[in-house]
């Protein structure tokens, strides 16, 4: 009977190392921890303080934002985001009227093209802006309208 | 696995594109039932990653105000037909899938 448990208690312990050997072997990708605080931000000022350390940013030519000039359905608004910045880290998209503004961020690597598409929610009309970390450190931006005819926030 | 994601990866010279769209309600946490009048929790993918032969090429942040039912593109250099693509995305409630694709040529 106490070999039984012994047993029983052996094979647990064994599936269990071998579940954390598979673990090792194929190791999730790391990645930061979601920012909470950046994504519940109520304003830009926030958002980007608790996404980049600092509210500032550099206004920048070198960042284009294709947006519809007017959207019918603001529940899916089609956003893309490209730069001629050297070595882009970052790509956020920061809708200034969400209450809570930041929608995404995108991280990309040496390989990336720094290009970025996706859809976005919009409550009303606003400037959609993109928040660009350059390989310089440094965040720009770029800011664009779009009018919004019904908002995608609501119920 | 792979049942949420469509992904698509195609290679046009050297750069290869990737798109996807993943089936997802996307709840903010501030919409009301319409006939409840309740809140519909929030539920929401928040992150998203994209790996080349198990090397992470794009990772990303989202917050409920992605569209639902996300759709991405997105490019990079450096990969060949054939190569595989995975994405993988984990919502608020701990949900997850992934799927994988190879690069088309």
């Amino acid at each position: 009977m106490k070999r039984r448990v012994f047993l029983k208690g052996g094979l647990a312990t064994s599936t269990l190392a071998i579940a954390m050997g598979a673990g090792l072997i194929a190791p999730r990708v790391l990645l930061a921890a979601w920012p909470k605080d950046a994504f519940e931000a109520k304003n830009v000022q926030d958002a980007l303080k608790n996404l980049y350390g600092g509210d500032l940013t550099e206004p920048s030519d070198k960042i284009s934002i294709k947006v519809p000039e007017i959207a019918e359905n603001g529940g899916q608004v089609p956003v893309t985001v490209s730069s001629t910045l050297d070595k882009v880290q970052t790509i956020s998209i920061i809708v200034e009227k969400n209450g809570t503004p930041l929608a995404a961020s995108f991280h990309l690597t040496d390989a990336s093209l720094p290009t970025i598409s996706t859809r976005i929610k919009m409550g009303q009309t606003s400037n959609v802006i993109a928040a660009v970390k350059a390989g310089d450190g440094k965040v720009y931006s770029a800011r664009k309208e779009v009018k919004v005819t019904i908002g995608g926030c609501g119920g | 696995m792979g049942n949420s994601i469509k992904l698509r990866a195609t290679l046009d010279g050297t750069t290869t594109e990737v798109k996807a769209i993943i089936k997802h309600s996307m709840e903010t946490g501030l919409r009301k039932d319409s006939k409840t009048g309740e809140l519909v929790p929030a539920h929401f993918i928040q992150e998203v990653v994209c790996e080349l032969n198990g090397k992470p090429v794009m990772t990303a942040e989202w917050g409920g105000a992605v569209s639902a039912n996300p759709y991405i593109s997105f490019q990079f250099e450096g990969a060949k037909a054939g190569d595989s693509v995975t994405l993988s995305w984990k919502d608020n409630k701990d949900g997850s899938d992934s799927a994988e694709t190879q690069i088309k040529g």
